[in-house]
């Protein structure tokens, strides 16, 4: 193929052959899962994936610090602390990575513990609301298990009287 | 120029107004916990909006100069990811030392 567009354009001088090989082995290295057979880890497509979850997380920072303020700021002062305990079928390093972070970055809720082995998280929930939006609605962990293309999850609460021991 | 201006205004005094309810939070909140979660959330987002005004001013105030708004970038990422871990493990060093979270109805800690 280098050869055919070297011969094409009739310029041999070292600036056009040199950028034609590193143009070649570009694209070479970024389409050689559609080239060899096997398991691929499509790391280009989680790569987009990730760059397209991007603006929902910061859109969630936001709404998470509109909502602290609301909690700091309201005469009441309504929380309602808890610390609920949920599994997931996520298992590689990264995506749990990604996961907690979110958790850390998303309204009212933040990572305590991961158990990497059986893909378990401790979050400490400031109320009902955010914790049913991250135990019920499961949002959070199919946005992650759809940018890492791993499967779905399962969830189970800690009842709240046994927070403290682990 | 004016546009300009205003934009940045308004970024650094949200930014600002983050830090603030942050800082009353910490005052405000009864436990360990929920203070992490005040000061953890609203420092991240305030820092991000201030710097993010510092970017916007300095792009169209010295247009030769783009190392600076780039360095200012790799800052605000850094921030996005470095406050959560650090939040997160300083809340994970306090449950496994045994600090026992707040609920609704107890008195402050």
């Amino acid at each position: 193929m280098a050869v055919f567009w070297i011969l094409l354009s009739g310029i041999f001088d070292a600036f056009h052959v040199i950028s034609g090989l590193v143009c070649c082995s570009i694209v070479s290295v970024i389409s050689h899962d559609l080239l060899v057979k096997g398991k691929s880890e499509r790391k280009l497509a989680k790569l987009l994936r990730l760059l397209m979850y991007l603006p929902w997380e910061l859109w969630q920072i936001v709404l998470a610090n509109i909502d602290v303020a609301y909690r700091v700021l309201h005469p009441k002062m309504p929380i309602d602390p808890l610390v609920i305990e949920f599994e997931t079928t996520l298992r590689g390093e990264f995506s749990l990575l990604t996961l907690a972070n979110s958790i850390t970055l998303t309204p009212g809720t933040i990572t305590i513990l991961v158990d990497p082995e059986r893909g378990k998280f401790w979050v400490h929930a400031i109320a009902k609301e955010p914790a049913d939006a991250l135990l019920v609605d499961q949002t959070m962990q199919r946005k992650v298990a759809h940018v890492f293309m791993e499967t779905a999850v399962e969830t189970r609460t800690l009842y709240p009287e046994r927070t403290g021991d682990l | 120029m004016v546009i300009v201006n205003i934009i940045v205004t308004v970024l650094l005094a949200a930014g600002i107004f983050f830090f603030l309810v942050g800082s009353i939070g910490l005052l405000r909140f009864p436990d360990f916990y929920t203070r992490l979660h005040a000061t953890g959330k609203c420092d991240t987002l305030g820092g991000g909006l201030v710097i993010l005004g510092a970017i916007i001013y300095h792009f169209f105030q010295y247009p030769e100069t783009l190392l600076v708004p780039a360095k200012l970038a790799f800052l605000v990422f850094f921030i996005f990811i470095a406050n959560p871990t650090a939040t997160h493990a300083i809340m994970k060093a306090a449950y496994k030392t045994g600090v026992k979270p707040w609920r609704l109805g107890e008195e402050r800690r």
